[in-house]
């Protein structure tokens, strides 16, 4: 098994025509089952059309109930990236990807209580990863985004980090010591994004197949404190935790005000600290990430 | 992005926010004719840096004659301003802005900001005001009231008057205040501002509540539909170096140390510093070459780095993904050619044609020092600078 995502998974890709959208969904489609899993692009001028021999719809709605494709992901530019995350939530599809770098913080506000209000008056939940993320991969099986799929191999650790390739450097390192990841997970550098590392960390709690989890942060935000504190009362599985950004100058991108209403607890040093004390390995050197969780197995 | 007080208190008299009257003078002259047109018998002079805390670094006077008026323009125009936002260096003070005095009975705090955790904008309120923030907050919290605002809702008549009645505006002013924040709300959400603050908000004599000071932050996602914020952008706040990288579309920020590095992407890059003082040394600067770096970039953030002089070696961590090693090997080799590269070289490369990237590497005939992992290529940039 794995999180999220598995070799049965069918993806719609909504930007695919695009030159990141292709180039990406060339090197998907060429990863394990990516040729089966790649089924529909979606841009409303060239409905009817197909590239890389997958059929383009005119709409996420279209493209679901002619393929019963559940998953999308997201290359749209970014002036109408926000849009495209809430089309495949009104399309009812259990996961959105995104990965645009760029979404002005206000659409992802709207979009992100647009999500929320759907599902409180009783309609269905659309999961969202990203934006700004690299997506997943379940070695072997699916790779959904931009990540190098050589590097993986599969196995029984979870991956998750805000950061492309802090998540590469900590799947290279388990693949070099012979560790193979079940999941994979990048959930992306934005302020205002969905899955968090909580979430994530419940799903690797809750997944027979995975063992133990490797777990980076950054500085900036509360999702690290509150996804330590959640796993201090539940988790039943090891985990190595590092926290980039002990040398990242106060206040540089964050201004004064935004530092204070996290209270202060998003330091990379405060961060780390709670994982401690949560009970997560941590190190400050994140060259030995996977050497230390071996060592916990 | 950030822009002038005088620039922040246009927007807010856009958005129907009463602030003194004031104009911005670019030199001494041009302050005491400003203070003539603007009349009466007093006037503050506030220097324009975008750093906080200039008051207590001198950057705010006030005059009672236009006499003063010079006197202070002299004294603050031109001045290396030094705020506890500034650093050491300080900022030079290079326009002013003239403003009328206010009859100031109580000052107050509101910001807007965007709130991550709850994913709404929290609009917060103080009676502390003209006071750090963070200092009110630190020492006493409970004079800090925030609501949190729901996007799709914008701030109601009730958060509003949460607010001011949380900080105590008395009866016969709360309807400008309640105003003044709805104002505010719908100002951050129309400029897509990351920040939007004022610090003080105060209270008149006669009751009036006035805008004194302006903080804005922008959303650098969104500039590209405002282009009347753009407009306001000076360059002569900026590090000059961070904007020449950002033309190559390099993030770049100077820092304190001596050991250059360059990276691809931002949490490798931190990760990447974070490595390099773990091991004794302290990092020169942090620089994400994104993910499609090609030679001319890759030379462009050679010579960005090493503009700065305190740089004393540098170290290369590149993972290779959709960039390949070999493009970047490649890169390397013509950007330490080009700028005949004097100080010691680490680089550590892995992920897609690891090998070919090493190969040219190599077979370049420059000293560059080979590293497995990032722990081996900070010992050895430390070790050769000793």
């Amino acid at each position: 098994m794995s999180i999220l995502i598995n070799k049965d998974t069918r993806v719609i890709t909504q930007g695919i025509t695009g030159k990141t959208g292709q180039f990406h969904t060339e090197k998907c489609q060429e990863y394990a089952n990516g040729k089966n899993c790649f089924v529909a692009g979606v841009n409303p001028k060239k409905a009817g059309e197909r590239i890389f021999d997958i059929p383009i719809y005119g709409s996420v709605k279209e493209a679901k109930s002619e393929t019963g494709a559940t998953v999308s992901v997201i290359y749209v530019p970014p002036p109408g990236a926000a849009a495209a995350i809430w089309e495949a939530c009104e399309a009812d599809l259990d996961l959105a990807i995104c990965i645009t770098e760029g979404i002005p913080v206000r659409d992802m506000l709207e979009v992100r209580n647009r999500m929320k209000a759907k599902v409180a008056a009783g309609g269905k939940e659309t999961l969202l990863l990203g934006p700004n993320c690299p997506g997943l991969i379940t070695p072997d099986e699916i790779k959904i985004g931009i990540m190098p799929g050589h590097i993986h191999r599969k196995g029984r650790i979870g991956v998750v980090s805000r950061s492309g390739t802090l998540t590469y450097e900590a799947v290279a390192q388990l693949t070099e010591i012979g560790l193979g990841q079940s999941s994979a997970v990048g959930i992306g550098g934005d302020p205002i994004n969905g899955l968090k590392h909580i979430d994530i960390m419940k799903a690797f709690n809750d997944d027979p197949e995975t063992d133990a989890v490797i777990m980076i942060g950054e500085i900036g935000g509360p999702d690290e404190a509150e996804a330590a504190v959640w796993c201090k009362a539940n988790m039943k599985k090891p985990i190595v935790g590092f926290i980039a950004g002990v040398t990242a100058p106060a206040g540089k991108r964050m201004g004064h005000a935004g530092a204070l209403i996290s209270g202060g607890a998003d330091t990379a040093d405060a961060k780390l600290a709670i994982m401690e004390e949560c009970g997560f390995k941590i190190t400050r050197d994140p060259s030995v990430m996977a050497k230390l969780l071996k060592a916990m197995l | 992005m950030k822009i002038h007080e005088y620039q922040g208190k246009e927007i807010l008299r856009k958005f129907g926010i009463a602030t003194p009257r004031g104009i911005a003078c670019f030199s001494v002259d041009e302050a005491v004719k400003a203070a003539e047109e603007l009349g009466g018998n007093i006037w503050v002079v506030k220097a324009q840096i975008h750093a906080g805390g200039r008051g207590k670094g001198g950057g705010v006077k006030l005059a009672r004659s236009l006499d003063e008026v010079r006197q202070n323009a002299n004294a603050i125009l031109g001045m290396q301003l030094v705020t506890h936002q500034t650093g050491a260096a300080g900022q030079k003070v290079r326009r002013l802005l003239v403003e009328d005095g206010a009859d100031i009975r109580k000052e107050y705090y509101v910001a807007a900001l965007t709130d991550r955790a709850t994913q709404t904008v929290a609009m917060m309120a103080s009676s502390e005001g003209g006071m750090d923030i963070e200092e009110v907050a630190h020492k006493t919290p409970e004079k800090i009231i925030k609501v949190f605002v729901n996007p799709l809702v914008g701030l109601t008549d009730a958060q509003a008057l949460e607010l001011a009645n949380g900080i105590g505006v008395p009866a016969g002013s709360t309807a400008q205040a309640v105003a003044t924040f709805k104002n505010l709300y719908t100002c951050y959400m129309e400029t897509d501002a990351s920040l939007a603050e004022i610090n003080p908000l105060i209270l008149e004599g006669n009751g009036n509540i006035k805008a004194l000071d302006a903080k804005f932050n922008f959303d650098s996602n969104a500039l590209y539909r405002h282009p009347e914020i753009v407009a306001y952008r000076d360059l002569d706040e900026e590090d000059a170096d961070e904007i020449e990288a950002s033309k190559f579309d390099l993030a770049y920020i100077s820092l304190d140390g001596n050991i250059g590095c360059l990276v691809n992407g931002a949490g490798l890059a931190m990760a990447t510093m974070d490595t390099i003082k773990l091991f004794g040394a302290e990092p020169a600067n942090f620089l994400d070459v994104g993910g499609g770096a090609t030679t001319e970039k890759v030379t462009e953030a050679f010579k960005i780095m090493l503009k700065n002089d305190k740089v004393k070696g540098i170290l290369v961590n590149i993972f290779g993904g959709i960039m390949k090693c070999d493009t970047i090997a490649t890169g390397v080799v013509a950007a330490a050619r080009e700028v005949h590269l004097s100080v010691p070289l680490v680089v550590r490369m892995k992920g897609t044609n690891e090998d070919m990237g090493k190969k040219i590497l190599a077979e370049s005939g420059l000293p560059i020092i080979a590293a497995d992992t990032m722990a081996e290529a900070a010992t050895k940039i430390v070790a050769a600078l000793q």
